[in-house]
């Protein structure tokens, strides 16, 4: 049973994680209406320049803000160079065009850091575990990305529903030449906001670095999970991808940690040890068959875009 | 269509007769390895071909269409290691079941559509992907030998690499040719409707799913053929084979080559793996050139290389 | 000497495509600081063209577009906006996703520092309808509220210019003199306008000179007695 909790409490941390992405890439799709297959390699990114400048520091801390910096300048500069092109053009083109993108960053990061990939250390204040309930301990620093993503998450809300510029971003996403025609110079906007996506991308990428992993094509199966969330809450709805992605992270971590054994109840336990780990990845993808035969639309399909 | 001897067309007569003679130049050359390079390449230029059918011409941008490779591969490599080696067999399964797996996915997916669409066809081969890793028995993660190749009695010898070499040849002529009848066929004009109009297709009687569906399981099963062929020729299988990026390899190879060509897939196959052997040679990261040159060509020459040699007839 | 009043905008031979098909053909026109000036013409004669032209959302190719002595032609719409155009476009344009308030605080400006700039207490004032509807989001307005916030949101930039395309098209007749008795208010605080509409009678009344366009190019301008004084001119041009 404790084990249950830790594991729920688990998945609630890969939840925020991929909300964290869904968010980044529903932002950037509602308003500019752009499909960001990079988006992975931001969060790749992040977690590399993290590494990176926390070693350089010594600073957890420090690595993670000088991260952030570096991936929004990133993000900015592919904006202007990349996507400002693909603006106006069929889905499709978004897709491949970011697809090389993808190449482009994976290579780099292999060019740059090297094909072994690169760990980032926790500070050792962070090591300790705490007494969420009697009886469960929960890593402290798990805890840490649960809060900050949810801080990070009502900051994001914040801005894009009470700030003026979140009312020119909403602005934008439904008519874009008109914001231009009142003044505002929307193609400055644009790279704000695909920065902010980017930034949102890295946090994630450096949050799960010290825990999970810092290697070449991590941001691929995020990024597919991240998507699959986005279906899954329904096109153009933040409270579906939060909710969806709750639900994607609470099956998978549970999921993998007691399938195996409730599949030994039936099976054999040499099929179930092969069959077990199989089954285990399949279960999302088992809930998104669910949610597309049944509710094609999603759990909180956005009435309006 | 336009006059029988224009620049795409000259292009596709001179492809297919260097392809022909690949292997003779390969042995008087003495370069063996172009064999098997070309092997690969046209391999490859099948599977690239059948996804153009449910892409270029159905509109259906699947970016999991490296799952069919997988599945014809592992029917082959499956079976050969429960001791059934009759090609007649692994063959038709391999087709069959890739058949299926196109028949699940595609039911699913199409209920959904663009952007949605591409990335559900991808979480589906991400599934299987994470299944054929699961399979301890057939190599896991570590993949799989194939001892010996498939059997077809005394017929054919697939493990002389020349006839090996024309029989893809020939199966890649034959998807060319099996494409082509079926675009430019009623059915493919209900296809490509659908592409641009789906609701004009309902009205005047043409249930555009159903004819995706069906257009969206010939391609799977045509690669999983392809499949097949990629598994004897490299005598191994692994999970590998059906990584989103082998889906974003071929998806490169039909816009390289043109998505509005039946054909240009086979050249966009042989322009991206002669480039990359080429690039290769050069410099360890390559990968850094194609990515860029890639969205180059998405923004610049979308019609890929067919396009760039028809649209100078249209100018 | 008197001079002549430098124009605040002045349009000179402007020509304009659509993709592949010409709509502007050497269109001149000019507005002095206060006045009120109207583009007339049957539809597809290029008024909203050129509305566009100036604004920059539909280049021009040649020509001069000079606003306070500022060439314009060339320059990206956002700019052209910053200058002191305000535009209420055709077909209104209100953001759909946006509440009223939001629709005129998101864009509101005052770049020349006027003393006295527009305010959201003061767009309600004029606009008492907006007042009871400022939470309710934009797409629900009834299409006379609709036109109200669009014509608030370019007021709330505190424009020189203002330009109002087609702002009474579809509206009920007591919505429409509702919004014609706005526009002589703002027209007597002194504000510039620039107006395209088809209501010729109305438009007589309320404004000071004409420019009639006929197959992208001016074909009469004249002051509103003149205007008056030749039926034959409605008649053949504006179709009366």
């Amino acid at each position: 049973m404790l084990y249950f909790i830790e594991q729920s409490l688990n998945g609630v941390q890969l939840g925020m994680l991929l909300f964290l992405l869904a968010a980044g890439l529903t932002l950037i799709f509602g308003i500019m209406d752009l499909v960001n297959l990079a988006h992975g390699s931001l969060y790749m990114l992040g977690a590399y320049f993290a590494a990176t400048f926390a070693a350089m520091t010594g600073s957890f801390i420090a690595g993670a803000l000088l991260a952030l910096i570096a991936t929004l300048l990133v993000g900015m500069a592919v904006e202007v160079i990349a996507m400002r092109r693909l603006y106006g053009r069929d889905h499709l083109d978004h897709v491949l065009g970011t697809f090389g993108l993808i190449l482009f960053f994976n290579e780099l990061v292999r060019l740059i850091w090297g094909p072994a990939g690169m760990t980032l250390a926790l500070p050792s204040e962070m090591l300790t575990a705490v007494q969420v309930l009697p009886g469960v301990y929960f890593p402290l620093y798990r805890l840490v990305i649960i809060v900050s993503t949810l801080a990070v998450a009502l900051l994001l809300y914040v801005l894009v529903m009470r700030t003026r510029i979140g009312m020119l971003i909403r602005a934008g996403a439904s008519n874009r030449e008109m914001v231009g025609a009142l003044g505002i110079n929307i193609k400055l906007l644009y790279t704000l906001v695909f920065g902010l996506g980017a930034v949102l991308a890295g946090f994630a990428g450096l949050m799960q670095a010290p825990i999970l992993t810092v290697q070449i094509g991590m941001g691929e199966n995020i990024l597919i999970l991240a998507f699959v969330v986005i279906i899954i809450g329904g096109i153009g709805s933040i409270r579906g991808a939060f909710v969806a992605a709750m639900l994607v992270g609470l099956i998978d971590t549970v999921g993998r940690a007691f399938l195996p054994d409730l599949m030994r109840l039936f099976l054999s336990a040499n099929a179930a040890s092969t069959a077990g780990p199989a089954f285990s990845s399949m279960l999302i993808y088992m809930l998104t068959a669910g949610i597309l035969v049944f509710r094609p639309e999603g759990l909180f399909p956005a009435a309006t875009r | 269509m336009s006059r029988r001897f224009n620049t795409l067309n000259l292009l596709i007569a001179g492809v297919i007769a260097a392809l022909a003679l690949i292997p003779v130049y390969s042995a008087l050359s003495g370069y063996p390895f172009l064999l098997s390079l070309f092997t690969r390449i046209l391999i490859l230029a099948m599977a690239a071909v059948t996804l153009n059918l449910i892409m270029g011409f159905g509109g259906m941008v699947s970016f999991g269409h490296a799952a069919y490779l997988g599945i014809g591969g592992y029917a082959v490599g499956i079976l050969a290691k429960e001791g059934f080696n009759s090609g007649f067999l692994q063959w038709p399964v391999a087709v069959a079941a890739s058949a299926l797996f196109a028949l699940a996915i595609g039911a699913l997916s199409l209920r959904t559509r663009g952007v949605y669409f591409i990335m559900i066809t991808l979480a589906f081969t991400q599934m299987i992907y994470y299944v054929a890793i699961g399979l301890d028995r057939y190599g896991g993660d570590d993949g799989m030998t194939i001892y010996r190749r498939s059997q077809f009695g005394g017929l054919i010898n697939l493990s002389n690499r020349t006839v090996f070499y024309y029989l893809c040849l020939v199966l890649l002529l034959g998807t060319v040719y099996l494409v082509y009848r079926i675009v430019n066929s009623r059915f493919g004009l209900v296809i490509q409707g659908s592409r641009s109009n789906d609701r004009r297709m309902r009205a005047i009687g043409f249930p555009p799913y159903r004819y995706k569906l069906v257009c969206f399981v010939i391609g799977g099963a045509l690669c999983g053929l392809a499949g097949a062929l990629l598994a004897n020729h490299t005598d191994f299988i692994s999970p590998a084979l059906m990584h989103w990026t082998r889906s974003g390899d071929l998806l490169v190879m039909s816009v390289l080559g043109g998505m509005g060509s039946v054909f240009g897939p086979v050249i966009g196959a042989v322009a991206l793996l002669m480039l990359e052997e080429t690039l290769s040679g050069l410099t360890e990261y390559w990968q850094i050139i194609i990515g860029p040159l890639f969205l180059l060509v998405v923004l610049f020459a979308r019609g890929g290389i067919a396009g760039m040699l028809v649209g100078e007839h249209r100018g | 000497m008197s001079t002549v009043a430098e124009a605040l905008l002045a349009v000179s031979n402007v020509e304009t495509c659509y993709g592949l098909s010409q709509v502007l053909f050497g269109v001149t026109l000019a507005v002095v600081p206060g006045e009120t000036v109207t583009l007339m013409g049957r539809n597809g004669m290029g008024k909203t063209t050129t509305v566009r032209s100036v604004m920059g959302l539909t280049p021009a190719m040649t020509g001069s577009i000079r606003f306070d002595g500022i060439e314009i032609r060339e320059l990206p719409s956002y700019r052209i906006a910053k200058l002191g155009l305000g535009l209420v476009p055709e077909g209104r344009q209100v953001f759909p996703n946006l509440t009223t308030r939001e629709n005129l605080v998101a864009t509101a400006a005052n770049r020349r520092n006027v003393s006295d700039p527009w305010t959201l207490d003061k767009v309600c004032a004029l606009f008492p309808r907006l007042a009871e509807r400022l939470m309710s989001m934009a797409n629900l307005l009834s299409g006379g509220e609709q036109q109200m916030l669009a014509i608030g949101r370019a007021l709330m930039t505190n424009p020189r210019l203002l330009i109002l395309d087609e702002a009474t098209e579809g509206l009920a007749p007591l919505i429409r003199a509702e919004i014609w008795q706005c526009l002589t208010r703002l027209k007597a605080a002194g504000q510039s306008i620039l107006v395209i509409d088809k209501n010729v009678q109305a438009l007589i009344d309320f404004a000071d000179r004409h420019y009639v366009i006929e197959r992208g190019k001016v074909v009469w301008t004249g002051s509103s007695r003149e205007l008056a004084a030749v039926p034959e001119v409605q008649h053949r041009y504006l179709g009366i």
